[in-house]
């Protein structure tokens, strides 16, 4: 017994060491080795979920809901989201542009390169920013960020992309790699009144349940995006989701599309490159 | 993850070109192809819905006693995901099936839906209802004259942070 | 307008399995908004699938029918290319109906 007690102190102090020794060996950020430490975590924790399937977050984790979560994608609710936003993506600008020459291959099948780090505005810029963005370009008001029209063209535009894996870039310059820092930053840094960091549910916990929900794992959370939520009875952006997070730990919500947020989405999406898009979704 | 979406050219082009439809004799129409139902069966339930109870709402719909069969497979989660979405079917082997209908006991009215089957029309529904809370789904399926039935709890709980 | 409803009808043999989603709130009437009043009940009362002039599926519906209803149903006897037509009523005395060809 205390041979036993011994060792596992030793081994511990090994690992804390060799932790430690890491730490100090990464003065420089690594978002590579950050990316694939995560996944290993996730890939360790969870031996029999196939990789791709942790895009589909707590349906990943239960069998139950999985079942529930099948019966209703043969016609899934975010159906006429989908429909709505084709439609619009397809519909000119008053001043006959389209929302086609905003974007690369005409934004078909372009989702999965968002957000990137826009190198001339300094920024990190996501799909949400992009297409209200080309919405002022071209002399039309812009949308609100959390659902209804923004929720619609996403939604179409993850659909075009579904299937192809996240493949974010950090270029090599310093504000991209600090962007990607914050939003790392961000995601581990516990906030609001439960005092909850992104982590402690979604690293620490997926798969199990708060209060009655099951967690997601927090590796592909974003590709399911934009989601139908049961529980909102309708679509909700990444920007939704953000902010009703933040507002069911008790938090103060930030402005949808705010530097955090956005910095948030661009760290989330890095570590989950290599899964494949699976928007739009649907959760309870 | 491979839902389809969106009508086919075919579909589109045949609601473009469909006629309008004429609501004047509309309640008509929708009654009018039932010649083997007596014309009683074909009004929508409403004092059935109104119906607090399942047994009331049974009554009600039927007015007779249900039993219950092995015969008739009742399909609805363990915990549904959210109450407002439970998706929940029914398949049976029982000949001559007239009529399905859905119970939810502890819904502020008992009577969620109930289908009519024709003749020629396989024995079996799936949907998606509401349910208020953790309660008794009773599948009611009237078969030879003669009503069945099969029940399973379903949980449903307050949502949390969520996924 | 479009319609709110969207059908899919294919032929397995002999039978057609058709899967209907249709776009409407289906409100119970007891939910109450965000100035506190009450949204009126509104939802689809009876659904009915029609196939060469005859009924093949109807549905009567209270509010426990979740919102964006949908519902699932087979039946024998149709041939491909053939029509289904399906149609709805609500509370509210609003209508929709959408002929599909079953594929």
């Amino acid at each position: 017994m205390r041979a036993r007690f011994a060792l596992s102190l030793v081994v511990t102090a090994l690992a804390l060491g060799a932790v430690t020794a890491a730490a100090t060996a990464a003065d420089r950020p690594d978002p590579a080795a950050d990316a694939k430490a995560f996944r290993d975590f996730f890939v360790k924790k969870f031996p029999k979920v196939k990789f791709e399937d942790f895009v589909n977050g707590p349906y990943s984790m239960n069998e139950d809901m999985r079942r529930q979560w099948e019966d209703k994608e043969q016609f899934p609710p975010y159906e006429f989201a989908l429909e709505a936003g084709k439609e619009m993506f397809g519909t000119p600008f008053k001043n006959g542009k389209s929302y086609a020459d905003c974007f690369a291959n005409g934004g078909i099948g372009v989702r999965q390169t968002y957000p990137y780090f826009d190198e001339q505005e300094g920024k990190v810029v996501t799909l949400e920013l992009a297409l209200n963005k080309c919405r002022e370009t071209n002399g039309e008001a812009p949308y609100s960020y959390v659902k209804d029209e923004m929720a619609s063209l996403t939604a179409y535009m993850a659909y075009t992309s579904r299937g192809k894996p996240f493949d974010i870039k950090i270029p090599n310059d310093p504000r991209a790699l600090e962007a990607y820092e914050k939003g790392k930053e961000y995601f581990y840094t516990r906030r609001g009144q439960l005092n909850f960091s992104c982590a402690s549910c979604h690293v620490q916990n997926p798969g199990e349940r708060i209060r009655a929900e099951i967690l997601a794992p927090a590796i592909g959370i974003l590709n399911a995006m934009p989601i139908y939520r049961s529980e909102w009875s309708g679509m909700g952006t990444i920007s939704r989701r953000f902010t009703t997070c933040n507002s069911q730990i008790r938090g103060v919500p930030l402005e949808p599309q705010s530097d955090e947020y956005r910095d948030l989405e661009y760290y989330l999406s890095y570590v989950s490159n290599g899964l494949p898009i699976s928007g739009p979704g649907a959760r309870p | 993850m491979t839902a389809s979406f969106g009508p086919s050219v075919t579909r589109r082009l045949i609601i473009k070109g469909a006629a309008v439809v004429a609501l004047v004799g509309f309640g008509h129409k929708l009654l009018g192809p039932w010649p083997a139902l007596a014309a009683a069966n074909d009004k929508y339930p409403e004092d059935a819905f109104k119906q607090k109870g399942a047994p009331d709402a049974i009554k009600a719909l039927y007015g007779r006693d249900h039993e219950a069969s092995d015969k008739v497979k009742l399909d609805a989660p363990e915990i549904a995901e959210n109450g407002g979405v439970v998706p929940i079917s029914v398949t049976t082997t029982l000949p001559d099936v007239t009529s399905i209908s859905f119970i939810v006991s502890e819904n502020p009215s008992a009577l969620a839906a109930s289908y009519k089957i024709p003749p020629g029309t396989v024995p079996a529904v799936a949907n998606r209802l509401k349910m208020a809370k953790t309660s008794n789904v009773i599948v009611l399926v009237e078969a030879g004259g003669k009503l069945y039935s099969a029940t399973k709890e379903v949980k449903v709980t307050v949502g949390g942070c969520g996924g | 307008m479009a319609s709110s409803i969207r059908v899919r009808a294919i032929l397995n043999g002999d039978t057609t399995d058709v899967q209907t989603l249709i776009q409407h709130p289906m409100d119970t009437g007891l939910v109450k908004d965000a100035k506190g009043e009450v949204i009126p009940a509104h939802y689809i009362q009876q659904l009915s699938f029609e196939h060469n002039g005859k009924a093949v599926f109807l549905a009567d519906w209270g509010t426990a029918v979740s919102k964006d209803p949908y519902v699932k149903f087979a039946f024998k006897g149709a041939a491909k290319g053939d029509e289904l037509k399906v149609s709805w009523v609500d509370n509210q005395g609003a209508t929709d109906s959408l002929t599909a060809k079953i594929q």
